[in-house]
């Protein structure tokens, strides 16, 4: 079996993170639908009891950083639908997490397709 | 009988859907990507085939936490996509093939996968935006039937590419004992190198990428010989995507040739790939010779 632990600068989502994470990423599944979003932007505080956050992942809501919600127990592919409703993107996710700005980011990326 | 006549692998970054809502295929940013299907539209025209198996990964909109399976199959007579969260427009619903779903799926489980069988399944861009680069005029109805299969890539433990190689031959082997004269065609569609998540966010391989794309053709089985952990060290931790390629290749058991091959980098945060490989069975092309 493969050992994915301590790949620099890479968060495997395993077991560990489906058992920590799952009230976190059950909420962001539930962005998928439009009428969802709108209620968590009417009241985030409410709506994250709703899916009974702990307080770690309440915070890394309320940050809106994206280490911090992996370090939560978020899982990528249901914390970009958290980040689609302030209509950020892939390249805005990536330069929050590199520390670049998005201009760097992009500069980045292109950089390596050459 | 029923034939497989190609395979289709294509990068399916969300962000190509608003690239065709806003109409900017042909701005310097996207036209090498959309440019990459026009001899596939070429191929499509002179081949037209009935059925494409669209082999890809759910990004969160048909699965959740609750229940991941590793492999599943879709069994439906049509399939909706649905809004994904992030604002990309919602294509007309594609018409499924479920005769063609059980018998895959009869044939998947006595060949010892244990598939999920589903007869509800909400397809995501990873399946869409592929067909609506090969049918880009198609509309509101496709020109083909569709049936989704889908590979874990959300949840670790992911099955290992020797085992999604396996599953593609299998699959091949299913479609091509299904009694009905049909011309079917195969997608993988992901990839190549990209990370989204962590420090390393942004990372691509292009030297990977294009090693992955030579050995898709000559040499497959080389491919099946990473660990899930090498291929995110050297792809990325979305490059795992590249199962669903190593899929349908599997799938491919005739003579294979490549149509068109393209490589573009970056793709949002992606190693853009295009490739069309035609299938020629093995009898014919032996004939041939």
């Amino acid at each position: 079996m493969d050992d994915l632990r301590h790949i620099p600068g890479t968060p495997v989502f395993q077991g560990e993170e489906a058992k920590r994470g799952y009230a976190l990423n059950k909420m962001c599944f539930s962005f998928n639908e439009a009428a969802n979003r709108k209620a968590f932007l009417a009241d985030e505080e409410g709506y994250m009891e709703r899916y009974k956050l702990n307080e770690e992942q309440r915070a890394a809501i309320r940050s809106r950083n994206v280490l911090q919600l992996i370090a939560a127990g978020g899982n990528v592919y249901y914390l970009a639908k958290f980040a689609g409703i302030f209509g950020l993107n892939v390249q805005d996710i990536g330069a929050q997490q590199t520390g670049m700005t998005i201009e760097a980011f992009k500069a980045f990326l292109a950089s390596q397709g050459t | 009988m029923a034939r497989i006549i190609g395979g289709l692998t294509t990068s399916h970054v969300p962000s190509i859907g608003g690239a065709i809502a806003r109409d900017e295929q042909q701005t310097p940013y996207w036209k090498p990507l959309f440019d990459a299907f026009v001899p596939v539209h070429a191929w499509l025209e002179e081949m037209k085939p009935d059925v494409a198996i669209v082999i890809y990964n759910d990004h969160g909109l048909n699965f959740f936490l609750d229940k991941m399976p590793t492999f599943a199959v879709g069994a439906a007579a049509s399939y909706d996509n649905a809004d994904e969260g992030w604002g990309i427009p919602v294509l007309p619903s594609f018409e499924g093939d479920p005769d063609l779903s059980w018998h895959m799926i009869d044939r998947l489980v006595a060949d010892e996968f244990d598939i999920t069988m589903c007869q509800e399944f909400l397809v995501d861009h990873a399946f869409t935006l592929p067909i609506k680069l090969m049918y880009p005029n198609a509309g509101p109805t496709w020109p083909l039937r569709t049936i989704p299969v889908t590979i874990n890539s959300v949840q670790h433990p992911l099955p290992s590419a020797a085992r999604c190689w396996k599953l593609g031959q299998a699959i091949g082997r299913a479609i091509e004992s299904y009694p009905k004269d049909l011309k079917v065609v195969v997608l993988g569609t992901g990839g190549l190198s990209h990370q989204l998540d962590g420090a390393r966010a942004g990372f691509i391989n292009k030297d990977f990428d294009l090693l992955c794309m030579e050995k898709i053709v000559s040499d497959p089985v080389a491919l099946t010989k990473y660990s899930n952990r090498q291929i995110i060290e050297l792809a990325g931790s979305q490059g795992v995507e590249l199962m669903t390629w190593i899929t349908m290749r599997g799938a491919l058991q005739g003579k294979v040739s490549t149509v068109t091959s393209t490589y573009h980098a970056p793709i949002s945060n992606t190693g853009g790939a295009v490739m069309l490989l035609a299938n020629e069975p093995a009898e014919m092309a032996a004939a041939a010779e």
